[in-house]
């Protein structure tokens, strides 16, 4: 597939927009079962502005995707069937409960709710950011089922898929936190960059299964099979179209094989591995520059690995097409 | 329950394109807007077509067999393009299986396509929603024309008769009875979609002569061999004598 960029920017911004969340409101419930001290609602506050920032750029991005964006609107009206017409509608009520996250924790108007007999006393932001936290996995969900719902393209019709955007998106939310943490909450940067190296390094295994899967993958169709003549060979001699169509244009990603073993080792080493070493390097003094620079470092490599995520799907469509390369 | 579909017979397309560009010419002269025609006299023509034909060479020279391969919407009894259309634009119609699409509320996403096997749906850059072969639904039910002009586009240019249109659950239909008799087939079926346009497969029509047909063998009397002459002045008689 030709991958778009509209996409890619979408999908790696609001992953890390939900990360982000998902770090806050993990660093809340610790507080909350008593497993570590009440975080500044100053960085709680200020780490919802920045995830919200996150979101809603995602959203804008998605608009450049569209053909008739002013009629986006009418995305979610089919939640019954499409994974995302579920997207649009999760994606809004998600920015909604994130901004009302921060405003609680902006305005401390946060009043206690319960008291559970452990003795965790639940306060209004816990509610909100678990509906929050449902709410993140849920677009998560969404947003990787609207590839791995297509059953002909076998390289995204995988768990993994799902699996990916989750850890990927959550490994740069919480490598963003630490980096957060390090200006705003500095006893609470090592708490975040262990989360965000073991998620990062739990991600490079998923996505070196779905690497792995896709390399070992039997194409089902074959020419054969797409115009049912049983011959060995067979040569497009004319595909109708002189200069090109939809077609030859929107199922390709036009790069070379060379370019593409290059862009997988950039996505590994820029997402993965580089991430893991600053974060793993970084100590009281350098913790600010270097979980930034790992969090712009790993951004870079998950766009990398979102164009590969999208340029290794091969379109049963191109079987009438084999004289493109 | 209807299913209006196309049957395509490669044994007697000719690879001519005058259902490419019938259809062209219908579908971009209708209520729905022109269909993008870029660049049509310049070095890279590009547009909206809803039905192309392609050329392929089966097999190595001597042995060599040119198929002509026009493909459009496929219109699927399980269209796989529709359930992910977010905005409901990509429907099928219950009353005749025409799988549609509504230019007003398409948004143009572009996942119809990335869902659709056959690369059936072209992105219209002028109008920037999605396109497809819409079976000429304004055109076969239209009361205006002639009953047997009532026909999609395609079907009624097609000079050798390549292109059969009917419904093919109706199994008395010339098409149902065409892809019955033929071996009318379907594209892709691996993927379960059950396309309702069909392909009727090349035939070869040989002739096989065996040699008991050269020389007979159930003729004891050697009646076909060569009689005897008797001479002139002898009788003779038809069937017994050379003359």
């Amino acid at each position: 597939m030709r991958p778009a960029f509209s996409v890619i920017l979408l999908t790696t911004l609001i992953g890390a927009g939900q990360g982000l969340f998902l770090a806050l409101f993990t660093v809340e419930s610790y507080a909350t079962f008593k497993l570590l001290p009440a975080s500044d609602s100053a960085f709680l506050a200020g780490g919802s502005l920045l995830a919200l920032a996150l979101l809603i750029a995602g959203l804008i991005a998605s608009f450049f995707h569209l053909g008739q964006p002013r009629r986006a609107w009418r995305a979610a009206s089919q939640w019954r069937t499409s994974w995302l017409s579920r997207e649009v509608i999760v994606l809004p009520a998600f920015c909604a409960i994130v901004a009302i996250y921060g405003l609680i924790h902006y305005s401390g108007v946060n009043p206690l709710l319960a008291t559970l007999p452990s003795g965790a006393a639940l306060s209004l932001s816990f509610v909100f950011g678990s509906l929050g936290t449902l709410l993140a996995f849920t677009l998560f969900v969404c947003t990787a089922m609207i590839y791995a719902c297509l059953r002909f393209l076998p390289e995204w019709h995988t768990p993994l898929t799902v699996f990916n955007y989750i850890l990927l998106g959550g490994a740069s939310g919480f490598t963003l936190a630490a980096a957060l943490a390090a200006a705003l909450l500095p006893e609470r940067v090592g708490f975040f960059v262990g989360w965000a190296v073991l998620i990062t390094l739990v991600g490079l295994i998923s996505r070196l299964a779905s690497l792995r899967r896709n390399a070992r993958l039997k194409p089902r169709s074959t020419l054969q099979t797409a115009l049912g003549i049983k011959h060995p060979r067979i040569v497009q001699k004319a595909q109708g179209a002189m200069g090109g169509s939809f077609n030859t244009r929107e199922f390709r990603h036009g790069q070379t094989a060379f370019f593409l073993r290059n862009i997988k080792w950039i996505a590994i080493v820029g997402a993965f591995v580089l991430p893991c070493l600053l974060l793993a390097a970084s100590g009281p003094e350098s913790a600010a520059a270097l979980a930034t620079l790992a969090f712009f470092i790993q951004y870079l490599g998950l766009l990398a690995e979102r164009w590969l995520f999208f340029a290794q799907a091969n379109h049963p469509q191109n079987l009438y097409y084999p004289c493109i390369p | 329950m209807t299913q209006l579909a196309l049957v395509i017979d490669l044994n007697v397309c000719v690879g001519c394109s005058a259902c490419v560009t019938s259809c062209k010419a219908w579908n971009t002269s209708g209520a729905a807007g022109p269909l993008a025609d870029l660049n049509p006299y310049a070095a890279k023509p590009s547009g909206t077509f809803f039905n192309r034909v392609q050329t392929f060479e089966i097999g190595a020279y001597p042995a060599t067999e040119t198929v002509h391969f026009p493909k459009s919407c496929m219109h699927c009894e399980d269209p796989p393009c529709v359930p992910v259309c977010p905005t409901g634009a990509s429907y099928k119609r219950q009353e005749d299986g025409i799988v549609l699409v509504d230019y007003d509320k398409c948004i143009g996403c572009k996942y119809c396509s990335w869902a659709c096997p056959y690369g059936a749906r072209e992105f219209d850059e002028l109008g920037k929603v999605m396109k497809k072969c819409t079976l000429c639904v304004d055109r076969i039910y239209d009361k205006s024309l002639p009953e047997n002009e009532r026909k999609p586009s395609c079907v009624r240019a097609c000079p050798t008769g390549a292109r059969l249109f009917g419904d093919i659950h109706d199994p008395n239909s010339p098409v149902a009875q065409a892809i019955r008799e033929q071996g009318g087939y379907a594209l892709l079926p691996e993927w379960g979609a059950h396309p309702a346009n069909h392909y009727l497969p090349r035939r070869k029509t040989a002739m096989h002569i065996h040699e008991d047909e050269l020389e007979r063998a159930d003729n004891p009397l050697l009646i076909d061999s060569e009689l005897p002459s008797p001479s002139l002045s002898e009788p003779s008689f038809d069937d017994v004598a050379s003359w």
